[in-house]
């Protein structure tokens, strides 16, 4: 039975931590870009609770519902973030190229598709290992025409590797919708060319999600093979901080806005015996995690020119 | 010291990196029962089998980030690319993982991974499959970049690659598989990634070369000391990081640069050897530095075209002449 709470906690975490960075972004405290998955929350919490903690993690650009959903440091994201010495990769990575060794977290990957063979190669290593640790890779449905997908889904079904591969589609790849990007359509059809199971899932109601992926990890982590598992859900936001959204229509937001997977498990949790005050204050202690984090990520340093030059190599 | 073709080198190095550490795999295509295009690997998977060779399908960006993956995670992948103008198909891999993880995750991370890939023209294999492409790996950061010329080095080099804890590039050549050269019989023989070697001493003119170029080289040397002029031949070996020591004191010794390699002129590692000499050693050149390298077009496949493309001992010759005459 996972903890829907905590889930929830980190649902709200994750939407308040986006929404946070956007009004940085609006100050000009941040500088780069960043990609939101505000409306996906449900997809990372989900399948990574499926998971166990010491299954390997690699993400995308579209990487911090994924890193806040493992349980890293609030701080020492948005640090990094930021640019600040206190950050996971002391401000080098940034929201694209984070990682957390400590956390089993390989990785958020800033090329489209790009961290797929890597996800692949430590499951490789898991298994060359004799563990019974398995790999997620988390990427988009625009990542899914990629070559390294096809690639990647062929070399892990041949070799059954211990790999989840999980498509979050938002329907736009930035802003180009699945139905002119994607031949079949949706991508689930996909995994039928590389002889290993792939269905399509609600990506907004968290129980589906975590029920789809434990499904899937009990499967892969009992030696058969790989799995791909695709997940519809919706991001509410822009593909990247200075988007019109002029590929789609406001109706259709407001549609799915309906569909919110935070509201969706808040109107759940009563029935699973939380009352409101409850809900009320978990909400609030994970809105405060944020303000607090940010407020330690904005009074930190950043680092020197050692930090800008050195450790290129081991 | 018994004498070993290069590609028997190779071979051996990977024998005994894989019989020294059971963290060693071998990945690319056709290296097992096939032994390899340029039978490299031959007789490696009869005797560790597919628990350590892994043959992959033709889909080099995508084993090759497996290995960056794998890497990570503390298995240490040795690649072959089975052409080395094939490394296109892998550059993003190379480029954004391979050479940027160690760094741009804060040190979390190693890549102790090993790409071998066959470069430079052997003949008529036309123009995606003869190029030495080492310009273009020269200027990615976190990636070392070794070219042997000699069988001790190919062995001796892919051993220390092997046991490096970043990622290495090293790149063998067509032209030298076949070549033989002694070299120690000692399993735990290995050679520094990061040293130039002078191939030949000699007073008068540095000739400054790598890979197939160098045993070229040696015998323009030779040809020379007839003539009274005593060149010195320095091997590069290591194309990221330079040595600038060694290269720097041959130069210094003799006054006299010319640099000669079978990748293309423009922006390459003579580029930036003649830019690192016109920074640092201006005050000893006694006369302009002349490269010679392959022409700045595809690689015909007729031979007869081919090699009015590649550099020829005639055009090295000819570039010493020049220098020394000036």
């Amino acid at each position: 039975m996972p903890d829907f709470l905590d889930m929830y906690r980190r649902m709200v975490l994750i939407r308040t931590f986006e929404e946070t960075l956007s009004d940085l972004f609006g100050k000009g405290v941040l500088g780069g870009t960043s990609h939101f998955c505000i409306g996906q929350e449900a997809c990372a919490v989900g399948v990574i609770d499926a998971a166990r903690p010491t299954d390997w993690l690699v993400s995308n650009h579209r990487g911090h519902g994924h890193l806040l959903a493992r349980g890293l440091d609030t701080a020492k994201v948005m640090g990094e973030l930021m640019g600040k010495i206190i950050g996971y990769c002391r401000g080098r990575g940034g929201s694209q190229h984070l990682c957390a060794m400590d956390k089993c977290f390989l990785g958020t990957n800033g090329i489209t598709g790009g961290g797929i063979p890597i996800a692949t190669g430590a499951a490789f290593a898991l298994k060359y290992q004799k563990t019974d640790r398995i790999a997620i890779v988390f990427f988009g449905d625009g990542a899914s025409n990629q070559g390294t997908f096809h690639e990647s889904l062929n070399i892990a079904s041949l070799w059954k590797l211990p790999i989840l591969f999980v498509c979050e589609n938002n329907l736009y790849g930035m802003s180009n919708p699945t139905a002119k990007s994607c031949a079949s359509g949706t991508i689930a059809p996909r995994a039928a060319a590389y002889a290993m199971p792939g269905a399509a899932h609600d990506g907004f109601d968290v129980q589906t999600v975590y029920d789809a992926a434990s499904q899937a990890i009990a499967r892969i982590r009992g030696g058969g093979g790989p799995e791909l598992l695709e997940l519809m859900t919706y991001r509410f936001c822009g593909h990247s901080k200075n988007d019109p959204r002029v590929y789609r229509t406001r109706e259709e937001e407001e549609e799915m806005r309906q569909r919110d997977c935070i509201t969706v498990l808040e109107q759940k949790l009563p029935s699973l015996g939380y009352d409101s005050e409850t809900i009320t204050q978990t909400a609030l202690s994970a809105r405060q995690e944020v303000a607090k984090a940010a407020e330690v990520a904005l009074a930190a340093p950043t680092g020197g020119l050692a930090d800008a030059t050195e450790g290129v190599f081991a | 010291m018994p004498e070993l073709y290069y590609s028997k080198a190779v071979n051996e190095a990977l024998d005994e990196e894989l019989a020294r550490d059971p963290a060693v795999v071998l990945i690319g295509e056709d290296i097992g029962l096939y032994g390899g295009a340029f039978g490299v690997t031959k007789g490696l998977f009869a005797k560790y089998g597919p628990e350590r060779i892994w043959e992959t399908p033709i889909s080099e960006n995508s084993f090759t980030g497996l290995a960056v993956g794998a890497a990570m995670l503390g298995v240490r992948p040795v690649v072959e690319i089975m052409f080395m103008d094939f490394i296109a198909l892998a550059l993003d891999q190379l480029l954004n993982s391979a050479g940027k993880l160690h760094y741009m995750y804060g040190g979390q991370v190693k890549v102790p991974m090993v790409l071998r890939t066959p470069g430079g023209a052997k003949g008529g294999y036309g123009p995606s499959h003869s190029q030495m492409l080492s310009n273009l790996l020269v200027g990615i950061p976190g990636l070392k970049v070794i070219a042997p010329s000699t069988a001790a080095q190919a062995k001796g080099i892919l051993k220390s690659a092997i046991r490096d804890p970043n990622p290495v590039i090293v790149i063998e050549n067509k032209r030298l598989y076949p070549q033989k050269g002694e070299v120690p019989d000692d399993d735990d023989f290995t050679l520094p990634l990061d040293r130039a070697v002078v191939a030949s001493p000699g007073t008068d003119l540095s000739l400054f070369c790598y890979s197939s170029m160098t045993p070229v080289c040696v015998a323009v040397k030779n040809a020379f000391l007839q003539t009274g002029v005593n060149i010195e031949v320095v091997d590069l070996v290591s194309l990221q990081p330079l040595d600038t020591e060694t290269l720097f004191a041959s130069l210094r010794k003799t006054g006299r640069a010319v640099i000669v390699e079978e990748a293309c002129l423009t922006g390459g590692v003579g580029a930036e050897l003649s830019a690192l000499f016109a920074e640092h050693c201006l005050d000893s050149l006694d006369a302009p530095i002349v490269r010679v390298a392959a022409k700045d077009v595809p690689i015909p496949s007729s031979l007869a075209l081919e090699k009015l493309v590649l550099p020829q001992p005639e055009d090295i010759i000819t570039a010493v002449k020049e220098n020394l005459a000036y």
